[in-house]
């Protein structure tokens, strides 16, 4: 299905999703950047402490499935946390096969309970006091979060997971260079408690923190190392194509020299095999 | 601001709200190209340099650089062409603001040399570059094959750039 859409028929709806055009520099750009201004400085404001993620399990209690006005599964309202933006929901069968879910029940504690909260079995939730409710609630955060990462590795996931590419909810690069290369969540870790989410982009090859401080509670092992590589094989079309701009540090219109103390020592990490040994492309904002 | 000046005279009567709104623009705007002057003396790197370490500038997005504090800087010294960006001295690229405030302010009002200029005149502000990891990705633990034939080859460019280094420092000592 995404074998005949050009890479461009992607990133049409960019400039507009995403927040980081330049280019334009008008009255028209200064009226918009203030009028985004404050939704997207309070969402820095927020960032206290770990207490962020259980204040928010908390106030979304009475959308559980088991108050029954709001029929939303567990998986649902999970996904559509603030931060929570990157996963995608997991289906229940993929779930209830045990063979799937191998080894993760060594990794966390009340693993049974962790299960039944996530597919939504109501057993003795309501009778258990606040320590143990939110103790398998933060195990089923864990173990969702576990299969979530073997999840997207499989055919169904990828499907998914590109939706959301196609969409662009993942954000685009950072670097200037990249000029809005979509991005894909990628983990630099597969074990738990080593980092959090990063995001990784095809164009140059590396692994930036995501913009939203909420992901920064988000685990590595969540995404796992492989999806992003595995999804651009799977998908060569939504590999950008190829233009690599690196940025030439000049004083006063001046090239310095690699000799001296603040020369360039970075450059072969963007470096490509086509182009001139100083890279044949300026990082001008007059190209196109 | 000669523009301006010259319009307002073709134009006519003028409302004052309007006069004042135009001078309130041209004012910014002349701040903005005197700062990227200014910033380039020793006073301004000064103070700009009390930004970086705070790190008010924000940080390196790019997992590898381990939160290095950025530098602002401008992609060109011409007004109007294109916003601020975030220079990173460890990775030596360049980044869009994270801030949506910043993405209106112009890039000339820096200027393409401010970074560079600062760590000509405070050389020990720069990160240690002898050890640089990078990203190698892996699918189930196996490194992708192109990607690692790349970055062989890069890493054969940066061994010969530190060859070719330490070969014109040490005829410079000779």
């Amino acid at each position: 299905m995404s074998n005949s859409r050009d890479y461009r028929d992607i990133t049409k709806g960019v400039g507009d999703l995403m927040q980081y055009q330049d280019d334009e520099f008008s009255a028209q750009y200064l009226d918009r950047a203030e009028e985004l201004d404050w939704s997207d400085y309070e969402q820095f404001c927020d960032d206290n402490d770990d207490d962020d993620d259980e204040d928010d399990d908390n106030d979304n209690e009475g959308d559980d499935i088991d108050t029954g006005s709001e029929e939303i599964s567990w998986i649902s309202w999970f996904c559509s946390l603030n931060g929570h933006e990157y996963f995608c929901e997991v289906p229940e069968d993929f779930i209830e096969d045990e063979f799937n879910l191998t080894g993760i029940s060594q990794m966390v504690h009340n693993y049974n309970e962790a299960i039944d909260r996530i597919l939504d079995i109501e057993d003795d939730y309501h009778m258990w006091d606040e320590a143990k409710r939110s103790m398998v609630d933060q195990a089923a955060e864990v173990v969702y979060g576990l299969i979530h990462a073997r999840y997207i590795v499989t055919r169904n996931g990828l499907n998914d997971m590109a939706e959301k590419f196609e969409n662009c909810e993942f954000g685009i690069c950072p670097r200037t260079g990249c000029k809005n290369s979509l991005v894909v969540p990628c983990g630099v870790s597969d074990v738990l408690g080593v980092d959090s989410v990063k995001l990784y982009c095809p164009n140059c090859i590396d692994v930036y923190t995501p913009p939203n401080r909420r992901l920064d509670y988000v685990d590595s092992a969540f995404f796992g190392t492989t999806f992003p590589h595995l999804f651009f094989l799977t998908f060569p079309d939504y590999l950008p194509p190829r233009n690599m701009r690196i940025y030439k540090p000049k004083i006063f219109g001046f090239n310095i020299s690699e000799v001296s103390a603040m020369g360039r020592r970075m450059q072969w990490l963007r470096l490509l095999p086509d182009d001139d040994r100083d890279g044949n492309s300026d990082s001008d904002a007059h190209n196109d | 601001m000669p523009i301006w000046r010259a319009s307002t005279k073709n134009i006519g009567e003028i409302e004052n709200k309007e006069m004042d709104q135009k001078v309130e623009a041209s004012a910014r705007h002349l701040y903005g190209l005197i700062h990227a002057r200014y910033i380039l003396t020793n006073r301004g790197l000064h103070k700009m340099l009390e930004k970086f370490r705070k790190g008010e500038f924000g940080r390196c997005p790019r997992h590898y650089c381990y939160q290095q504090p950025l530098l602002p800087v401008g992609l060109t010294d011409e007004p109007g062409v294109s916003a601020v960006k975030m220079y990173c001295c460890r990775c030596e690229d360049v980044y869009n603001p994270r801030s949506v405030r910043l993405h209106s302010i112009d890039g000339a009002y820096f200027g393409t040399s401010f970074p560079h200029m600062l760590f000509q005149v405070y050389p020990s502000y720069k990160p240690d570059q002898s050890h640089q990891p990078y990203y190698q990705p892996k699918i189930f633990g196996f490194r992708v094959h192109e990607i690692a034939e790349l970055q062989r080859w890069r890493e054969e460019v940066r061994d010969k750039q530190r060859e070719r280094i330490k070969n014109v420092l040490q005829e410079l000592e000779d």
